[in-house]
C-alpha cells in the first residue's frame, strides 16, 4: 500500500466527512487468474448523508464495502487507503486484517451491515432477541437482561408488532419484509454512524420494499447516521439517495448529488442506465437491460475506458486505448470520460 | 417442547411392540429351530437322538406352540419379570447372559464414543476453517484411510505392534491371571493396558468418518451469509465459529446420535471377535449361529428397543437444538 502523505491526509479529510476511499483496488486470486473486481475506487460519505451506489451485477459494488469491512474472502488482496471517522480523528481502516481488534470493534458497533439476502442472513438456531442482544453485549456490555431490553426497544423503532414478542421468534418464522426489518434492527444495535446496505430490498416485493425504504429513510433522519446504499436499480436511489456513484467493472465512472446525475448526467454509462429506469410505483423493476452488448467477463477487462465495448459514444483509438480522465462539470461531480473530459 | 416429547413418546409404544413382534418372527424365519441345531451338533460329536427323544424336546422347549402364543408368552414374561427366557445352549437366563457382558460393553463403546467425537468434532471445524492448508490435507488423508482400512485389520496390527513391539500381553480385556482377581491398582493398570486397542480401533474409523462429515457441513455452513452477518456484527473468528454455523452444521450429528446407542449396545462385532473381547457382539453372533431363540430374540429385542429410543432421544435433542424442527 503507498503510504499517504500526512499533508495530504488532512487536507482531504474534512470535519464533516466520515467516510473516505482513495483509489481502492481489490483482486482476488482464483485457478483461473487474478479477478481484479475493483480497480481504483474513490468515494466519500459525509456524516448523515446517503449516498447511493449504483451499477450492474459484477461492477463491484459488493466488494467495495466489504473492503471497508475489512471482511473480503481469504483469496483477496487489496490496496488504496480506506479512512473512517466515527468519532473525531480519522482512522485508517485500509491495511487491517480482518481479525484485527480495531475491526471488530467498529464492526456492529460504529458499522452496521445489512445484507442483501433477508432468508439466509440472520442465524436460523438463534432467536431474533438473543442475535440481538448478544451484538449489544459485545460492544456495550451491561446485563442480559438491559441488552434484551435494548433489543426489544430497537425492534419496536424498525416497526415490527409486538416487539416483547419477536424477541423470542426465530427468523423462519417471519416474513422477508419482517426479517429485513430485523435485519435492520440488528446493525442498529449499537447506533452506527455509518450503515452499510447491500441491496436490502432486492430480495422483497414493491410493496414490501417501499416499506423498507420509508423505514430507512425514517431512522436515518432520526438516528442521523450516514448510509451507503447500494441498489441495482435508479428508482430506489432517486428515492433515498443524497448523492449518487455509479459503478462499472469496478470503477466509480460518475459521482455527483441526485439532482445532478438525474437531471445532467454527464457519463455514457450513467446515461444508458437512467434511459432503463422503469417509471417509479410501476410494477416490479426489471434487471438493466437496454443497454446493448453484455458486461464482459471479469478475467477480461477492457483496456482504456471499460465501458467502451457498450458505449454509443466510443471514440476508437482513444477510448480503447487510454483510461479517461476525471472531469468535473460542475462542483461535486466528477466524470471519468474522454467525451466530458473534453477530448476532441 | 413439551407436547412434542409426549407425540414422540406415544409413537414409540405402537412403534416398539411392532417391532418386538417383529424380531421375534424374524429370529424363527431360518430353516430350522435350536433342536435342529442341537442335533446336528450333537451329530457332528458322533451322538445321535432318536425322533422321539427330538420331538419330546422340541415339546419342552414349547417349539410346537403356535408362533403367535409363543411371542405372547415371551413378551409377558419379560415385561412382567423382566424375564427374557433361558437360552438353550449356555443354559441360563438370557436376562444374566446378555447383562453380564452389557455393562463391559456400553463401558468400552461410551469411552470411544466420547473420544471420537471429542476428537472429530474440533478436527473437523478446524480443517473446514483453515480449507486447503497443510492441516487441512493431512486431516483429509486420515480420513480417508482411517474410513478405508477394515477395523479387523487395524486391530490386527495394533495387536501385533503391541505384543511384538510394546511387549504387551493383548488380546482380551485384562491378562487371564486377573479374570477372577478382586479389583486392585494393578488390574486396573491391566485391563487399561489391553483396553486402548478397542478404543483406538472403535474411535479411528468412528472419527474418519465423522471428521469428513463434519468438515463437509461446515464448509457448507460458513458459506452462508448468516455467517457473515455474524462477522459484521463484530464477533471473532472463534465466537463467530463456534457460535454460529458450529451449531448449525452439529445438527445432523444430533439427528444420529441415537443410532450410536443401538450401536454401542452391539459393540463392533468384529473387532470384539478380533480382540477376543467379553462385549455382546460375538454372544449375539453365537446366538444366531445356535438359533438359540431367546438368546437371540432378547439381543434383537434390547438392540431394536435401543434403536426406538435412541431415535426419540435424537428427536427430541434435535427440536431442543434447532428451533426450525421445534417451531415447524
Ligand atoms: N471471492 C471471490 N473470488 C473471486 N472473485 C470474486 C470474489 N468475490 C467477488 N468476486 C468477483 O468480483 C466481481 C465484483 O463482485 P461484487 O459482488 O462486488 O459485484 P456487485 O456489484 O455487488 O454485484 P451484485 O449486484 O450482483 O451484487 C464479480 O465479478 C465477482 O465475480
Ligand atoms: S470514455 Fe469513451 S467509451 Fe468510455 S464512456 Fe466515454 S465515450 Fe464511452
Ligand atoms: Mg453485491
Amino acid at each position: 500500500m503507498p503510504p499517504i502523505p500526512m499533508a495530504n491526509d488532512m487536507t482531504n479529510f474534512p470535519p464533516e466527512r466520515l467516510l473516505d476511499l482513495r483509489d481502492l483496488a481489490v483482486t482476488f486470486a482464483t485457478a483461473e487468474g487474478p479477478v481484479r473486481a475493483v480497480q481504483g475506487v474513490s468515494y466519500h460519505v459525509n456524516r448523515g448523508e446517503v449516498l447511493g451506489v449504483v451499477g450492474e451485477s459484477g461492477s463491484g459494488k459488493s466488494v467495495t464495502v466489504r473492503a471497508i469491512m475489512r471482511l473480503l474472502a481469504r483469496n483477496a488482496t487489496d490496496t488504496g487507503t480506506i479512512r473512517f471517522a466515527p468519532d473525531g480523528e480519522p482512522l485508517t481502516l485500509s491495511g487491517q486484517p480482518r481479525d484485527s481488534k480495531l475491526m471488530r470493534s467498529l464492526r456492529g458497533n460504529r458499522i452496521g451491515m445489512i445484507f442483501q439476502e433477508p432468508m439466509t442472513a440472520l442465524s436460523p438456531v438463534h432467536s431474533i432477541g438473543t442475535q440481538i442482544a448478544r451484538t449489544v453485549l459485545l460492544h456495550r456490555g451491561g446485563s442480559k437482561s438491559a441488552a434484551r431490553d435494548r433489543a426489544a426497544e430497537l425492534l419496536a423503532r424498525v416497526q415490527l408488532p409486538n416487539p416483547g414478542e419477536m424477541l423470542d421468534r426465530y427468523p423462519h418464522q417471519l416474513s422477508g419484509g419482517m426479517r429485513q426489518r430485523a435485519m435492520i434492527a440488528l446493525a442498529l444495535a449499537c447506533d452506527p454512524a455509518l450503515l452499510i446496505a447491500d441491496e436490502p430490498t432486492t430480495a422483497l416485493d414493491v410493496t414490501t420494499e417501499a416499506q423498507i425504504l420509508d423505514l430507512l429513510r425514517g431512522l436515518q433522519k432520526d438516528l442521523g447516521m450516514a448510509i451507503v446504499f447500494i441498489t441495482h436499480n435508479f428508482g430506489v436511489v432517486a428515492d433515498i439517495a443524497d448523492r449518487v456513484a455509479v459503478m462499472y467493472l469496478g470503477q466509480v465512472v460518475e459521482t455527483g448529488s441526485v439532482d445532478d446525475i438525474f437531471y445532467a448526467p454527464g457519463h455514457p454509462y450513467t446515461k444508458a442506465l437512467l434511459g432503463s429506469i422503469p417509471r417509479l410505483g410501476a410494477a416490479k423493476r426489471h434487471r438493466l437491460q437496454t443497454i446493448q452488448g453484455m458486461v464482459p467477463d471479469p478475467y477480461h477487462i477492457p483496456k482504456g475506458c471499460p465501458f467502451h465495448t457498450r458505449c454509443d459514444h466510443v471514440r476508437p483509438g482513444l477510448c480503447d486505448v487510454t483510461a479517461p480522465p476525471v472531469f468535473s462539470p460542475r462542483p461535486g461531480q466528477e466524470v471519468r470520460c474522454h467525451l466530458t473530459g473534453g477530448a476532441a | 417442547m413439551l407436547r412434542i416429547i409426549l407425540t414422540r413418546c406415544l409413537w414409540a409404544i405402537p412403534t416398539l411392540i411392532v417391532v418386538s413382534f417383529i424380531s421375534f418372527v424374524i429370529i424363527q424365519l431360518p430353516p430350522g429351530d435350536y433342536v435342529t441345531a442341537y442335533v446336528a451338533e450333537l451329530r457332528r460329536g458322533g451322538e445321535y437322538l432318536t425322533d422321539t427323544q427330538v420331538e419330546l424336546m422340541r415339546q419342552d422347549f414349547g417349539l410346537r406352540d403356535p408362533i403367535l402364543w409363543q411371542y405372547a408368552r415371551w413378551i409377558t414374561k419379560i415385561l412382567l419379570h423382566g424375564d427374557f427366557g433361558q437360552s438353550f445352549h449356555y443354559n441360563a437366563p438370557v436376562s444374566s447372559l446378555i447383562w453380564d457382558r452389557l455393562g463391559l460393553t456400553l463401558l468400552l463403546s461410551t469411552i470411544s464414543l466420547v473420544f471420537t467425537w471429542g476428537i472429530a468434532i474440533p478436527i473437523g471445524v478446524y480443517s473446514a476453517t483453515r480449507q486447503y492448508s497443510v492441516v487441512d490435507y493431512v486431516v483429509t488423508i486420515f480420513g480417508f484411510v482411517g474410513k478405508g482400512i477394515p477395523e479387523f485389520l487395524l486391530a490386527l496390527i495394533l495387536m501385533w505392534v503391541g505384543f511384538s513391539w510394546l511387549n504387551m500381553d493383548v488380546g482380551g480385556l485384562m491378562s487371564p491371571e486377573f479374570d477372577t482377581a478382586p479389583w486392585s491398582i494393578a488390574k486396573a493398570l491391566n485391563v487399561l493396558e489391553h483396553v486402548w486397542i478397542p478404543i483406538v480401533v472403535l474411535a479411528t474409523s468412528g472419527a474418519a468418518g465423522l471428521i469428513r462429515v463434519m468438515r463437509a457441513n461446515m464448509l457448507d455452513e460458513l458459506g452462508k451469509p448468516y455467517v457473515e452477518t455474524a462477522y459484521a456484527q463484530g464477533f471473532s473468528e472463534r465466537q463467530v465459529v463456534w457460535n454460529y454455523p458450529v451449531r448449525v452444521a452439529l445438527n445432523p450429528f444430533i439427528s444420529t446420535v441415537g443410532w450410536a446407542l443401538p450401536a454401542l449396545f452391539s459393540g463392533d462385532v468384529i473387532t470384539a471377535v478380533v480382540l477376543n473381547l467379553p462385549t455382546t457382539g460375538p454372544l449375539l453372533l453365537q446366538a444366531l449361529k445356535m438359533q438359540d431363540m431367546y438368546l437371540a430374540g432378547g439381543f434383537i429385542l434390547i438392540l431394536s428397543t435401543f434403536t426406538v429410543v435412541g431415535t426419540l432421544l435424537s428427536d427430541i435433542l434435535l427440536a431442543w437444538s434447532d428451533p426450525r424442527v421445534r417451531l415447524g
